[in-house]
C-alpha cells in the first residue's frame, strides 16, 4: 500500500499529514473523538543524524503534551545511513535518542504504535519500528536485519546455501514472516479491511509490557530467549 | 583442531590491575574490575546454555554464548554486571547472549541495583540476526525502564571488538559511558561503510581515520561519552566508580536536554569532514596532535575544550 | 560439527578441590576447556566439539598424551574447539588442570 492509501484508510475522517525530506508529520482523525499524532519515515529513506534528530524532536514535543493522544509511527526506511559524517557526528547517540524519545512518549501515556508498511533494516529498524510500544505490519512489508547478499559476504556462504538454510529456521533470514515468527510484530493487518478499524482494535486493548520474547516462543521463532531471560532475572533476584 | 603449522602462542600472562583492558578477556576484565572474590555468575558455563543456531552454520559454540552475567561488588557497593567476550564471534549478540542481558536488566529494575556493562561487540550476530536484533530492542527497553526506576546503567567501552551496530544503540541508552583511547563507538563499522559506500567514503584500512571518526578521544571530545580513562583494568574500575556517581535520571527534561545538545552539535560541527576539523572548532590548538597525545596531555586539553554531556544522556 | 569422545585411564588423580574451571575462548586457532569433577579417580573423560573435520587422530594423540602426563584423574573435560593447533590444545588442558588445583 502507498502512504496516501494507508492514511486514507486509517483516517476516514481526514488527516493533515505531510511529507518532507522522507519524513512524515501531522495528525489524523480516527473518528469524531480520537485524534492520532502521526510521525513517519517513508520512501526507503536511510535515517542519518539529521533525520533521527528531527523525528526525535517531534516525538518529544508530542510526549510533552498534556493530553496523551495515540502516536502512530509509519515506517518504510532503509537501514541507518552509512557514512563517515553520520558516524563522526555520533549516529549511535542520535538513534538511541530517537528510541528513548519514543519510550518517553509511551511513558507519558501515549500509546506508540509502529506501522511497518515497507522496508526497515539494522539500526534504523531498532530505533524506529522496534522502539514502539507495539508494532503492526502490512503484508508486503520487508524488514531485514541484513540482506542475504551482505550476509553471504560475511559468512562466506552462497546466497543459495543461505536460502536453503533459511527454509529450516526463521532466525536469520529477512522478511515479514521471519520477523513475525521471532516475535517482533504483534499482528499483521489485512489491507482489504479498513485500517481505521484495525487501529481502533489495537487501541481498545490495554497496553501490555514487552511480550516479544513470549511471542517468539509461542510462534517457534525464538525458543530459548524467554526462558533464559526469566531464569537470569530470577537468579539475580534470589542472589539479592 | 587443525594441523600444527606454527609455534604455539605464548600462554596468556595472569592478569593484574595494570594489564591492558583491551587485551584482557571478558572474565579477566571482570575479575579485576570487581572487588576480589565478590563475583557470582548466573547461568555460567557449566549450565551449557549454548546457541541453538550456530550448528546450522557448522560454527563452534561457547558455553556462555559470549557474555558473562552476574552479581558482584565495586568498592563495597553491590552491582549487577555483564561482560561481552569480543573474541567469540566478535562479541556479536545472539538469542541466548541477548536474553541473558535482558534478564539481568529486568532484575536490576526490580532490585533498584545499578548495572555495569562491559561492551565488546560488533552488534547483531548474523547467523541469528532476527533473534539478535529483537534481543537488542528488548535490552534497550529494559535499560530505559531500569533507568526510569532510578537504576544507573554504566557502559565501559574499551574492548577489542569495539562497540558497533545495535551494541552502540544500547550504549546510547546508558546513564554514563566510560571509554579508553582504544574504544570505538559507532553504528556502522568501517568495513561496513566501505563495503556499502565505497573506499572513497571510508577507507577501513586507514586506522588513523577510524580513530579520528569513532575512537575514544573523538567521542570524549564531542560529549558522546562521559569519562576517558587509560587502557588498564584499574583505570576502568576507577572510571566505573565515577560513572556510578552520576545520576540515572531519564525523563522528559533529560531527553529535551539531549535533543538540544545533539542539535547544538550538528549546528556547530555538522559541516565538518574530519575529526581534526571538529577538534579545531572546539578550540584545540594543534588538532592534528590529538591522536598522539598521552593521557595527561589529552585530558588537560580535552577537559578545557570538550563538549560536555552532563545530565543530557 | 564433529563430536569426539575419549574415555582415558589415568594414574594421577586431579588435585585441589575446585568444582569447575574454564580456560580459553572459542576463537580462530583457540578453544575453551571446561573442567568438572565427577568421574572415577582413575578415569578422565574428554568430549570435544570441533568444526574442523578429520582430525580425530590428532585429538586421540593429544588427549592420550595429556592423560598420561597430567593429574587428570576424576575429571570430566568438555572442549569447544575453534580450530586450535595441537600445542594450543595441550597448553589449555594443562592450564585447566592447574586451575583446578588452585583455591577458588
Amino acid at each position: 500500500m502507498l502512504p496516501a492509501e494507508i492514511l486514507t484508510s486509517l483516517f476516514p475522517a481526514g488527516h493533515q499529514v505531510t511529507e518532507e525530506g522522507g519524513l512524515l508529520a501531522g495528525t489524523g482523525r480516527l473518528d469524531g473523538q480520537t485524534t492520532v499524532d502521526v510521525v513517519g519515515i517513508t520512501g526507503k529513506t536511510y535515517p542519518g543524524v539529521d533525520e533521527a534528530l528531527t523525528l526525535a524532536g517531534r516525538i518529544l514535543d508530542i510526549a510533552a503534551r498534556p493530553a496523551p493522544a495515540p502516536l502512530l509511527f509509519l515506517v518504510d526506511s532503509g537501514s541507518q545511513r552509512m557514512s563517515r559524517r553520520d558516524e563522526l557526528m555520533g549516529l549511535s547517540e542520535t538513534l538511541a535518542h530517537l528510541a528513548k524519545a519514543l519510550w518517553q512518549a509511551e511513558r507519558a501515556g501515549h500509546r506508540t504504535i509502529g506501522l511497518l508498511y515497507g522496508g526497515s533494516a539494522a539500526g534504523a529498524f531498532i530505533a524506529t519500528a522496534l522502539a514502539c510500544g507495539e508494532l503492526v505490519a502490512l503484508p508486503g512489508a520487508w524488514p531485514e536485519v541484513m540482506d542475504l547478499p551482505s550476509m553471504a559476504r560475511v559468512t562466506k556462504l552462497s546466497v543459495d546455501v543461505l536460502k536453503e538454510k533459511a527454509a529450516t529456521t526463521p532466525v536469520f533470514a529477512p522478511g515479514l514472516d521471519n520477523l513475525f515468527a521471532t516475535g517482533a510484530i504483534a499482528e499483521i493487518w489485512d489491507p482489504a479491511q479498513p485500517l481505521s478499524d484495525q487501529l481502533k482494535a489495537v487501541l481498545a486493548r490495554p497496553a501490555t509490557g514487552d511480550e516479544r520474547a513470549r511471542w517468539g516462543l509461542d510462534r517457534g521463532g525464538r525458543q530459548k530467549a524467554a526462558a533464559i531471560a526469566r531464569e537470569v532475572e530470577q537468579l539475580a533476584l534470589a542472589h539479592g | 583442531m587443525t594441523s600444527p603449522t606454527a609455534a604455539a602462542p605464548h600462554a596468556p600472562l595472569p592478569a593484574d590491575p595494570h594489564r591492558s583492558w583491551y587485551e584482557e578477556s571478558a572474565r579477566g576484565r571482570l575479575s579485576h574490575l570487581l572487588d576480589a572474590g565478590s563475583f557470582s555468575e548466573f547461568l555460567g558455563p557449566q549450565r551449557r546454555e549454548l546457541s541453538p543456531h550456530l550448528a546450522l552454520f557448522n560454527l563452534p559454540r561457547q558455553f556462555d554464548d559470549g557474555i558473562v552475567v552476574g552479581a558482584g561488588a565495586l568498592a563495597g557497593k553491590p552491582v549487577l554486571v555483564a561482560a561481552q567476550e569480543g573474541r567469540f564471534m566478535g562479541g556479536a549478540i545472539g538469542e541466548v547472549h541477548g536474553a541473558k542481558l535482558t534478564g539481568l536488566l529486568h532484575a536490576a529494575r526490580q532490585m533498584k541495583r545499578d548495572v555495569v556493562i562491559l561492551f565488546d561487540t560488533g552488534g547483531v550476530r548474523l547467523q541469528e540476526a532476527n533473534a539478535g536484533e529483537l534481543a537488542i530492542s528488548e535490552i534497550i527497553r529494559a535499560t530505559v525502564q531500569a533507568r526510569a526506576a532510578g537504576v544507573r546503567v554504566v557502559g565501559l567501552l574499551g574492548g577489542r571488538a569495539g562497540c558497533y551496530g545495535g551494541g552502540s544503540l544500547i550504549a546510547g541508552c546508558c546513564s554514563a559511558l566510560v571509554i579508553s583511547e582504544q574504544g570505538r563507538l559507532s553504528v556502522s563499522g568501517p568495513e561496513v561503510i566501505e563495503t556499502n559506500k565505497g573506499v572513497e567514503e571510508f577507507d577501513s584500512k586507514d586506522r588513523a581515520l577510524v580513530w579520528r571518526t569513532m575512537g575514544g578521544k573523538h567521542r570524549y571530545l564531542i560529549g558522546g561519552v562521559d569519562l576517558f580513562v587509560a587502557d588498564t583494568v584499574a583505570a576502568f574500575r576507577a572510571g566505573a566508580l565515577a560513572a556510578l556517581d552520576r545520576p540515572p535520571t531519564l525523563d522528559q527534561a533529560v531527553l529535551a536536554a539531549e535533543q538540544a545538545r545533539l542539535e547544538r552539535r550538528l549546528a556547530r560541527f555538522g559541516d565538518t569532514a574530519d575529526g581534526t576539523e571538529v577538534w579545531a572548532r572546539l578550540g584545540v590548538n594543534q588538532p592534528t596532535d590529538v591522536p598522539d597525545m598521552d593521557l595527561d596531555d589529552f585530558l588537560t586539553i580535552a577537559n578545557r575544550q570538550r563538549e560536555g554531556a552532563d545530565a543530557a544522556r | 560439527m564433529e563430536n569426539l569422545r575419549y574415555e582415558l585411564s589415568t594414574t594421577k588423580p586431579a588435585g585441589g578441590t575446585r568444582a569447575v574451571a574454564l580456560v580459553g575462548v572459542v576463537a580462530s586457532g583457540n578453544l575453551e576447556v571446561l573442567l568438572e569433577r565427577g568421574e572415577a579417580a582413575d578415569r578422565c573423560v574428554i568430549d570435544i566439539a570441533t568444526p574442523a573435520h578429520g582430525f580425530a587422530d590428532l585429538w586421540q594423540a593429544v588427549t592420550a598424551d595429556f592423560a598420561a602426563r597430567s593429574a587428570a584423574g576424576g575429571l570430566r573435560i568438555t572442549i569447544n574447539d575453534g580450530g586450535a593447533r595441537p600445542d594450543t590444545v595441550a597448553l589449555r588442558l594443562a592450564q585447566g588442570v592447574r586451575l583446578m588445583e588452585k583455591p577458588e
